[in-house]
This record gives C-alpha cells, sequence and structure tokens, in this order.
C-alpha cells in the first residue's frame, strides 16, 4: 500500500474513533439539563405557575417519559440544532453561540499560535543549551506560568498597560467603537479586515487583542515549553542523534532534521492538554476583558441562572475539544515520520 | 497487618532510613528552592489554621478605615470599597481557599485511587467502566466541566469541591491503575498471595502502599491546580458569595477598580493565589526528585 494511502486509513480510523466520545459527551451533557436544582418543569413554568400548568409543561417537555426516551428526544432536538431559547436574550442559544464563537476562536487560537512560536524555540534553545541562562529562564517561566491565575495576569497586564502606560486601549470588546467592523467573511476581525483591505481597521483589533491574547499566551507557553524542553532533551541524548552526529552531519541537521521532528511528536500528544487548559482559562481572560465570546455569554447565563444557555455552552466547548484534538491527530499522523514510511 | 505469625515484615529500619534523610537533605541543599517551598507552606498552614486570630481587623466589618486607600502602615494592603481591611481579608481567605482545595483533592484521591486499583488489579469490565468513565471526563476541557457541573447541581461551596474532584478524578485514577498494574505480578505481591491474603488485602495492603509516593507527587502539583480551578470558579461568580473572603472573589471585585488605578484589590490577594499555587507546584518537583529523580525536568 502506497503512503498516502495508509495515512489516510489512520486519519479515517481515529475519526470513528471519535464517536464514543461524542456519545459520551452527549450522555454528560443530558444528564446536566435532567439535573437542575430541584424540578425542571417548575423552573420552566415559572415561578407564578400552578400545579396543573406545571404538569402542562412537564408533558410538553417530555419529562414525564423515561430516562431514554428523553435522550432519544434530546438527540432529535439536537440534530435539528435546537439548544432552547437564551432567557437572558430571548434569542435560540445555538444563534447566541454562532455569533460569539469566531470571536473566542480568533482570541483561542491566536494565542496558541503564539505561545507556540515562543515557547517551542524557548524549550528548543534550553534544551539545547542547559543549564545557561536561557535554560534558568525556561525554567522558572515555566513554574511561574503554571502558577499564574490567568484573570490575575488580565488584570495585571490591564493595570500595567492600560491605566499606567496608556498603550493599550480600554478593555471593552473587539474593536473601538469608533471603527466599524469589516466585512464579516470569516468572523475572524483581523483577517476580514486585511481582506477588506482595511488597515486602520486591523491596527485597532489587534491593539484589542493584544492583551487578552498576551495573557491567554503566557499561561499556555508554560506545559509547551516543559514538553519540548524534555522531549528535545531526551532525542538529543538517543542512540540515532549520536549515530547521526558520528557521522559528521552537520550540528543544524542533527538538530533539524533528527532531533526536533522526533522530538515533536510528544509535544504534538501534549497539546490535547493544553487545549483543555485554554479553553478553560478563555472563559476567565473573556471575562477579564469583556471580550464578546461565548464565554463571557455564559458567564452572564450563569449569573441570571439561564440553564439552557449554559449547557449549550458546556456542549459547544466539549465538542470543539473534540474537533481540536481530532485535528492535532490528524496532524500527528501527518508529520509522523513512522507513519507510511519503509514499514 | 495484626497477623504475627508471618514472615518477618521486611522493613529494615537502620540503614535505609538514614539514607533517605541523607538524600532528602541532599535534594534540598542542591536545591534550595525547594525549602523556601516547605516554609512557605509552613506559612499558608499557619495562615489558615491562627489567621483569623492574628488579623488586626475583623475581615467583615466595613468602615474599619476610609474606603479605597492605598496601602499605609495602618491597613498594609489598603481598604476596599466598603472601608474593609484587604490584608485581613486576604489572610483570613487562606483558610477557605484551602479547605475547598484540600477537601476536592481528598475526595478525588480517595475514590480516583479505589477505582483506579480496581482497574489495574482486576482488569476486566472494572478496568473498561473506569476507562470509560475516565475518558469521559477528560473529553471535555475541565474548568468548563466544572462550570457546567456547578450551574446545573446548585450555586453552592459544596458543589465547588464536588466539581473540583470530579474535574480531578482522572487523573489519580490513571495513575493508580498504571502503579498497581505494574505491580500485579511483582515477586511481593505473589508471596502475598502464597500465604493467603485475600485479594482485596493484597491491594491494599500490599500494593497500594506502595504506590503512594509517586501519588504524593501528583497530590502535590493537583493542589496548586485544584486551588486556581476553585478561585477561577468564584471569580466568575459561582461558589463563595460576597461578602465571604476567597481570593478569587476578592479579585473578582477589584477588577471592577483596576482601571480607575485602585490596584492593591486586586494584586494583594491574586499574589496570594499565586504564592499558594507557586508554593504547591515546587513542593511537587521537590518531591519527585526525592521520589524519582530520573523524571526530573
Amino acid at each position: 500500500m502506497s503512503p498516502i494511502w495508509l495515512k489516510a486509513r489512520r486519519v479515517a480510523l481515529r475519526l470513528l474513533e471519535a464517536l464514543p466520545t461524542v456519545f459520551g459527551i452527549l450522555v454528560v451533557c443530558f444528564l446536566l439539563t435532567r439535573a437542575l436544582p430541584g424540578d425542571p418543569a417548575a423552573y420552566f413554568a415559572g415561578p407564578m405557575a400552578d400545579e396543573a400548568s406545571i404538569e402542562e409543561v412537564r408533558r410538553n417537555l417530555g419529562l414525564d417519559q423515561p430516562l431514554p426516551v428523553q435522550f432519544l428526544t434530546y438527540l432529535k432536538d439536537l440534530a435539528q440544532g435546537d439548544l432552547g431559547m437564551a432567557v437572558s436574550t430571548g434569542q435560540p442559544v445555538v444563534s447566541e453561540l454562532a455569533n460569539r464563537l469566531p470571536a473566542s476562536l480568533e482570541l483561542t487560537l491566536g494565542a496558541l499560535l503564539l505561545s507556540f512560536v515562543i515557547a517551542v524555540p524557548l524549550g528548543v534553545l534550553a534544551a539545547t543549551r542547559p543549564n545557561t541562562w536561557v535554560d534558568h529562564i525556561c525554567r522558572f517561566l515555566v513554574t511561574a506560568g503554571v502558577s499564574l491565575p490567568t484573570f490575575f495576569t488580565g488584570l495585571a497586564l490591564m493595570y500595567v498597560f492600560y491605566y499606567l502606560l496608556d498603550w493599550a486601549p480600554p478593555p471593552m470588546g473587539r474593536l473601538d467603537m469608533m471603527y466599524l467592523p469589516p466585512e464579516s467573511v470569516t468572523g475572524f476581525l483581523t483577517i476580514d479586515a486585511i481582506i477588506a483591505g482595511e488597515w486602520e481597521v486591523l491596527r485597532a483589533a489587534l491593539a484589542q487583542l493584544a492583551l487578552p491574547l498576551i495573557t491567554l499566551a503566557l499561561f499556555t507557553l508554560a506545559p509547551i515549553a516543559r514538553m519540548t524542553r524534555a522531549a528535545m532533551l531526551q532525542t538529543l541524548g538517543s542512540d540515532f542523534v549520536r549515530t547521526a552526529r558520528a557521522a559528521g552531519l552537520s550540528s543544524r541537521r542533527v538538530l533539524v532534521t533528527y532531533a526536533f521532528r522526533n522530538a515533536l511528536l510528544p509535544v504534538v500528544t501534549t497539546l490535547g492538554m493544553v487545549f483543555s487548559f485554554v479553553l478553560g482559562a478563555n472563559v476567565l481572560v473573556e471575562k477579564v476583558f469583556a471580550w464578546p465570546g461565548i464565554g463571557s455569554f455564559a458567564v452572564e447565563a450563569l449569573v441570571v441562572s439561564d440553564y439552557a444557555a449554559v449547557q449549550g455552552f458546556v456542549l459547544s466547548m466539549a465538542l470543539l475539544f473534540v474537533a481540536l484534538n481530532l485535528l492535532i491527530d490528524v496532524i500527528y499522523t501527518m508529520i509522523d515520520p513512522r507513519v507510511g514510511g519503509e514499514g | 497487618m495484626t497477623s504475627a505469625s508471618t514472615a518477618p515484615s521486611p522493613k529494615l529500619k537502620g540503614p535505609p532510613r538514614t539514607s533517605y534523610w541523607q538524600h532528602l537533605k541532599h535534594v534540598v541543599s542542591e536545591n534550595p528552592v525547594t525549602g523556601l517551598a516547605f516554609g512557605l507552606f509552613g506559612l499558608f498552614i499557619g495562615m489558615a489554621l491562627f489567621g483569623p486570630y492574628l488579623v488586626p481587623y475583623d475581615p467583615l466589618n466595613t468602615g474599619v478605615g476610609p474606603a479605597l486607600q492605598p496601602p499605609s502602615a495602618a491597613h498594609w494592603f489598603g481598604t476596599d470599597q466598603l472601608g474593609r481591611d484587604v490584608f485581613s481579608r486576604v489572610v483570613v481567605a487562606t483558610r477557605l481557599d484551602l479547605l475547598i482545595s484540600v477537601s476536592a483533592v481528598a475526595i478525588s484521591f480517595v475514590l480516583g485511587s479505589i477505582m483506579g486499583s480496581f482497574a489495574g488489579y482486576f482488569g476486566g469490565w472494572t478496568d473498561r467502566i473506569t476507562g470509560r468513565l475516565v475518558d469521559t471526563i477528560m473529553a471535555f476541557p475541565l474548568f468548563v466541566l466544572a462550570m457546567g457541573i456547578v450551574a446545573a447541581a446548585g450555586n453552592t461551596v459544596e458543589n465547588i469541591v464536588y466539581a473540583t474532584a470530579i474535574i480531578n478524578l482522572p487523573f489519580y485514577a490513571r495513575m493508580a491503575r498504571a502503579e498497581v498494574s505494574i505491580r500485579r505480578n511483582a515477586g511481593f505481591v505473589q508471596a502475598a498471595r502464597l500465604s493467603g491474603n485475600s485479594e482485596l488485602r493484597v491491594l491494599f495492603g500490599h500494593i497500594f502502599p506502595n504506590t503512594l509516593p509517586p501519588m504524593m507527587v501528583q497530590i502535590s502539583l493537583n493542589m496548586g491546580w485544584a486551588i486556581l480551578n476553585a478561585a477561577g470558579l468564584s471569580f466568575i461568580g459561582l461558589g463563595v458569595q460576597p461578602p465571604a473572603p476567597e481570593w478569587g472573589i476578592m479579585v473578582a471585585e477589584g477588577a471592577n477598580f483596576i482601571i480607575s488605578g485602585e490596584w492593591w484589590l486586586v494584586i494583594f490577594p491574586g499574589m496570594a493565589l499565586m504564592l499558594a499555587v507557586f508554593t504547591f507546584n515546587l513542593i511537587g518537583d521537590g518531591l519527585r526528585d526525592l521520589v524519582d529523580p530520573q523524571r526530573r525536568t
């Protein structure tokens, strides 16, 4: 079989493996909707309802059915994209989430990219120069980074760069009121501004994005740098690197082709944990910077006990997490030199 | 072990113990930061135990000084918008923060290690059920799952504890499973089985104690994370309700004042939180050096 075919088969198998995970997520989300404090029917009927109308709501919502039947109804509603109505805004939860998702994605993916770009070279440098100042900085950043509460770093950065230095714009949303958002193509303001060629808007959007992005990136930097450093140290000490050195290959070639490519694999596998962290931290950062994403939507919904909105949020975050992990696994299969090689 | 008739217990009291202490001394002198971390740990425990009796002001008492005063000799960390003493509140908050995270970690340690030990020792359906459960929990972004659980189960401090315990469960279950399954057929285990111990006794009397050292490292690293999680949940308004002093909620209350320059409301509770997490992470790293020098990074 050709290598490409082998890889495609691996990817397809991996996609199938995600199905039980998605099923587990759906079961948990369903149980969360049924575990509302008190009687859900009484909750949805409102505080003024009497016995008869609570019974009617119970029948309308299908809450008098056995749990498995209720679960099927839940799945049917989900398949039609029905997550209920958000009490706080009066809109369907699905459309609220869909409107706010690009803002969250722009922040999360941007932060991941930024931390990856900084952490991987930092980890590699630290591993190639053990016990030098680069290594010490790396170790310090790694331990300090995982200890930082994101909401605290965000506020501290805001104090320094907005209040003291006045470099950052007021931490209110994605774009200053003075600018009109560019025509929406991807929903990412920065990319849309580039497509529309509105450089002034791009600059304004980047200025708003900078602090939340740095806050989130500082948090994810630590695990990535730690993993890169450890993985690089391990591959640099391995036999094949020693052989490559002994064979007289240039140190650049040994480092990049031999060590780095192999060290990247464990780094990519730990990204799953990093995603879990970043999606959680995202909620806190959005709250701190009044970022209009799905995280701050969920926090607002929590305050007014809008359960449908919170559950829709939990479900969509979990599905997003599964999707990100799948993406990483596909990339892993692509870059793994052992898959589809000579074997 | 109560039965004295079995083979003499292999616990050698003499040489191993002194070498253990020498090893500890070596690790601490090699990395003085670990010693510092243990000092900080003692400080936090002291604050949690005796904090309420030592602070200069009642943490709930409004108007002990003028509102929103910057740090001064009378109010070391300044005063908040209601004229409460921030220093007293930060110190008193230690107890609640540590209580939440210690109880959460204790619950997930006990449940997780029982589940993981069964899965690792017996395999079969116990393994499959535990594995499925752990995978399902890990399929969620953990903080988001905790939010969902607290939102569904009710906004109370106990539910914060349960939610934090649930999201930490997978780490203990996985670790216990791995540590137990590598020892399942070790020589000393077979000897214990042959001398007539029941399976449960072999598992919890002979194998499980051997998994404790790596578990301690896990607990310490996990404590920091549990503190962060609990504080994050109260930062978004779940669990602890004002006016109770708690670091997360103090940062949340102070957040409204940071853009007008009242930094002390956020910085001091935030620093306390950070220092607590940092302490547990450092202790975890130090313990790992002690327990498993190979995994040192």
